[in-house]
């Protein structure tokens, strides 16, 4: 009886935690049906779910009309080196936040998050002089920079909540074997906190590669990434919703199957700290 | 001897090589995402044919991501775009702050008088054009030729808004899933503040009188708002209040529209066949009016392609201009994917063009609705500015997404009208008032 009651339960918890799942996934499920739709087909009353006219035509077209490799390539730098830099930046401030805090590293470490509560525009007159002064628009390099500085707090207080789950006495173990502070972070800190950097990067990862404010207005044709080119594929007259889907798609198919691949330890990344 | 000689050809050989190819110049155009402006990147080869040492990048961009990097950019000097299309609503603003290069001495076979008259003055500041248009609207009705009939009724060409709230009546039958009227809801300053805006004209509305001070609290506004609430709850679709252009449209080509009040561009989607259910059977007429007012509610839109002051590549620039918004151009397309797809609502010599308007059905109707809209007098009562569907002043993005919002909250019936109307009294005045105009 009590074996039945289980199963039952656990069936229910499946039933709703798939229930749940799909809900959460149907809206790029539609994007990604609806990038195989003729125009009027995806904006048909009552909407058509499997039985219409499949077409790659939207594909054939987005492709035509712009540059996916090259929006493509700027992302995946853009993405990538943010990250590595603001990695090499928030290991050393983490690890010393986490195992040598001063009287004020809880205040420094609010007023870091605090910096994310300002509404970008509000400083984006300001910046893009600089970047007009220094010669930063339009390239990765000054995307690179802005997305480094914009998730540098992310990435400081993901590293700090991690580290602060690692006994302290095995970094002072490897100093009363003479361990430099050096071989300190970079053989003992390191190696123990892999999973965790693994997911801190590969969370900034997909936040640098989703980032569309700065990485639209800072940009012209040489350097904007895939917000840009989704950008593009929105129209102020016409129907457009189907080759905006396959643009869409196109756009988020890399981070997906990296999410995919990566599940673990995104789900370890989300959750590490929260409930202990 | 000899082999100096022929190094010496071969040095000046690679060297005017070299200068060539360091003559090109590049200039980058931001552009929205329109059909038109598609094809006109399809057609580059033409301009490089003509201008082997101009290249061109394309930035081309959703409206309102395009209106905010290109504001930014020209505000603050960057320097990113060297043309730039934008529209009626920021030409005289920008020219006024010194943003734009004058278009004035563009070549001969430019032809500026044949420019549509409406449009040249809509795109001018202090009689100097500052943008060259590429493509112009109006707005006129659409309906159902079919359902019309039905009701026992013919659309005059130029209808009240009283004969539209009959027709509309009659030809709503929510059983079947057709509405009678179709019109903006969605909140925002391009949206339903601009169609508003042009059906309060045509009721003997205006948004300011001659000291800036708004009008909300006048009567006619109270007629336009209580109008168009009373007509869309007993014959418009569920929902209006998100249905913008987009929405409409698509409802409109899969029948559930009886009519429906837009710009004239959606002229070619409605009776297109490939993506109407309806192409058949639409017939247009003139933008309402209330008996005894004499405007139209109809509105004046064109996007235009303008050079920023400050541009490296001005020269580069305004040869670009003149080729995309030249008579030449429109041949062009003409030769390549036939009349019915040539730019509308630039120029009169396109309208005297017999094969064009055998091509477009609508170009009659488009031409005359255009020639009425006259954006230095928009309104009944004399106003201090320019625009048909908006107040050509930068504050207007801001108050007039914020009125949308009123108007649109009326509509859903989360408020009502006599509050929308408070309210946007209101915000308007408060806006004025820290802006300066308000004294």
């Amino acid at each position: 009886m009590a074996r039945r009651t289980t199963t039952a339960r656990k069936t229910g918890n499946t039933v709703l935690a798939w229930g749940v799942g799909l809900l959460i996934f149907f809206p790029i499920l539609w994007t990604i049906l609806t990038s195989f739709k003729t125009e009027g087909d995806a904006i048909a009353i009552p909407p058509k779910f499997l039985f219409f006219h499949w077409t790659l035509e939207n594909y054939v077209n987005v492709n035509a009309q712009s540059n996916y490799l090259l929006h493509f390539w700027n992302s995946v730098v853009i993405s990538l080196g943010s990250t590595l830099i603001g990695l090499a930046i928030a290991i050393p401030a983490a690890w010393a936040m986490a195992f040598v805090p001063g009287r004020r590293t809880k205040d420094v470490l609010m007023w870091m998050l605090s910096t994310k509560m300002m509404p970008g525009v509000g400083v984006l007159v300001p910046i893009y002089l600089m970047f007009k002064t220094f010669g930063l628009l339009d390239t990765r390099v000054g995307l690179v920079m802005i997305l480094t500085l914009i998730d540098l707090p992310i990435i400081v207080w993901m590293l700090y909540t991690y580290f602060k789950e690692i006994p302290s006495e095995i970094l002072e173990a490897a100093r009363m074997d003479g361990a430099t502070l050096r071989s300190e972070i970079l053989y003992v800190l390191t190696p123990m906190a892999i999973p965790g950097i693994a997911s801190t990067l590969l969370l900034n990862v997909i936040l640098a590669w989703n980032e569309a404010f700065w990485t639209l207005l800072l940009t012209a044709s040489k350097a904007a990434p895939l917000t840009a080119f989704i950008a593009s594929f929105s129209a102020p007259e016409g129907l457009f919703y189907a080759k905006l889907s396959a643009a869409s798609t196109m756009a988020i198919a890399p981070i997906l199957i990296l999410g995919w691949f990566s599940q673990k330890q995104l789900v370890r990344g989300l959750t590490f700290g929260a409930v202990k | 001897m000899t082999s100096t000689l022929r190094a010496l050809f071969g040095a000046c050989a690679v060297a005017t090589f070299a200068t060539v190819a360091g003559a090109q110049t590049t200039i980058t155009v931001a552009t929205v995402n329109n059909g038109d402006m598609i094809r006109m990147q399809k057609l580059m080869p033409d301009f490089y044919a003509k201008h082997p040492d101009i290249k061109v990048n394309w930035v081309t961009l959703e409206e309102n991501v395009l209106r905010q990097k290109v504001t930014t950019d020209i505000a603050t000097h960057g320097g990113q775009y060297d043309v730039m299309t934008i529209g009626t609503y920021e030409v005289p603003i920008w020219a006024k702050r010194g943003w734009l290069a004058s278009l004035d001495n563009l070549p001969a076979s430019f032809d500026v008088n044949d420019l549509l008259p409406s449009i040249r003055a809509g795109l001018s500041y202090n009689g100097h054009l500052y943008a060259s248009p590429f493509y112009g609207e109006s707005s006129f009705i659409m309906y159902r030729k079919d359902l019309m009939k039905k009701a026992g009724l013919t659309m005059p060409e130029n209808p009240t808004w009283a004969f539209i709230r009959k027709a509309a009546d009659k030809m709503t039958d929510k059983a079947a899933g057709i509405y009678g009227i179709c019109l903006r809801g969605k909140a925002g300053w391009g949206e339903n503040t601009a169609f508003l805006t042009t059906m309060a004209n045509s009721f003997g509305a205006r948004w300011f009188d001659m000291k800036w001070h708004p009008q909300f609290d006048t009567k006619p506004w109270h007629e336009t708002m209580n109008f168009y609430v009373d007509m869309m709850k007993a014959d418009g679709p569920p929902g209006a209040s998100n249905n913008g252009f987009t929405e409409n449209l698509s409802l409109f080509q899969q029948g559930k529209c009886g009519m429906w009040i837009d710009a004239t561009v959606a002229g070619s989607f409605v009776t297109d066949p490939k993506a109407s259910k309806v192409a058949n059977e639409v017939g247009f007429a003139m933008a309402p009016h209330k008996e005894g007012v004499k405007k139209d509610a109809n509105w004046l839109w064109s996007w235009a392609l303008a050079i920023p002051t400050g541009t490296k590549n001005e020269a580069a620039a305004k040869t670009f201009v003149d080729w995309a918004t030249s008579k030449d151009y429109l041949n062009l397309v003409a030769s390549k994917d036939g009349w019915a797809n040539v730019p509308p609502g630039t120029r009169t010599s396109l309208y005297e063009n017999p094969k064009y308007l055998e091509a477009a059905p609508f170009a009659a109707l488009t031409l005359k609705s255009m020639k009425l809209a006259d954006p230095t007098h928009p309104t009944v009562d004399p106003v201090p500015y320019v625009g048909v569907q908006f107040v050509a002043i930068p504050e207007f993005q801001g108050i007039g997404t914020a009125v949308g919002q009123q108007f649109s909250a009326a509509l859903a019936g989360t408020t009502t009208i006599d509050a929308a109307l408070k309210s946007a009294q209101a915000i308007t005045t408060r806006e004025m008032t820290k802006a300066g105009y308000i004294k």
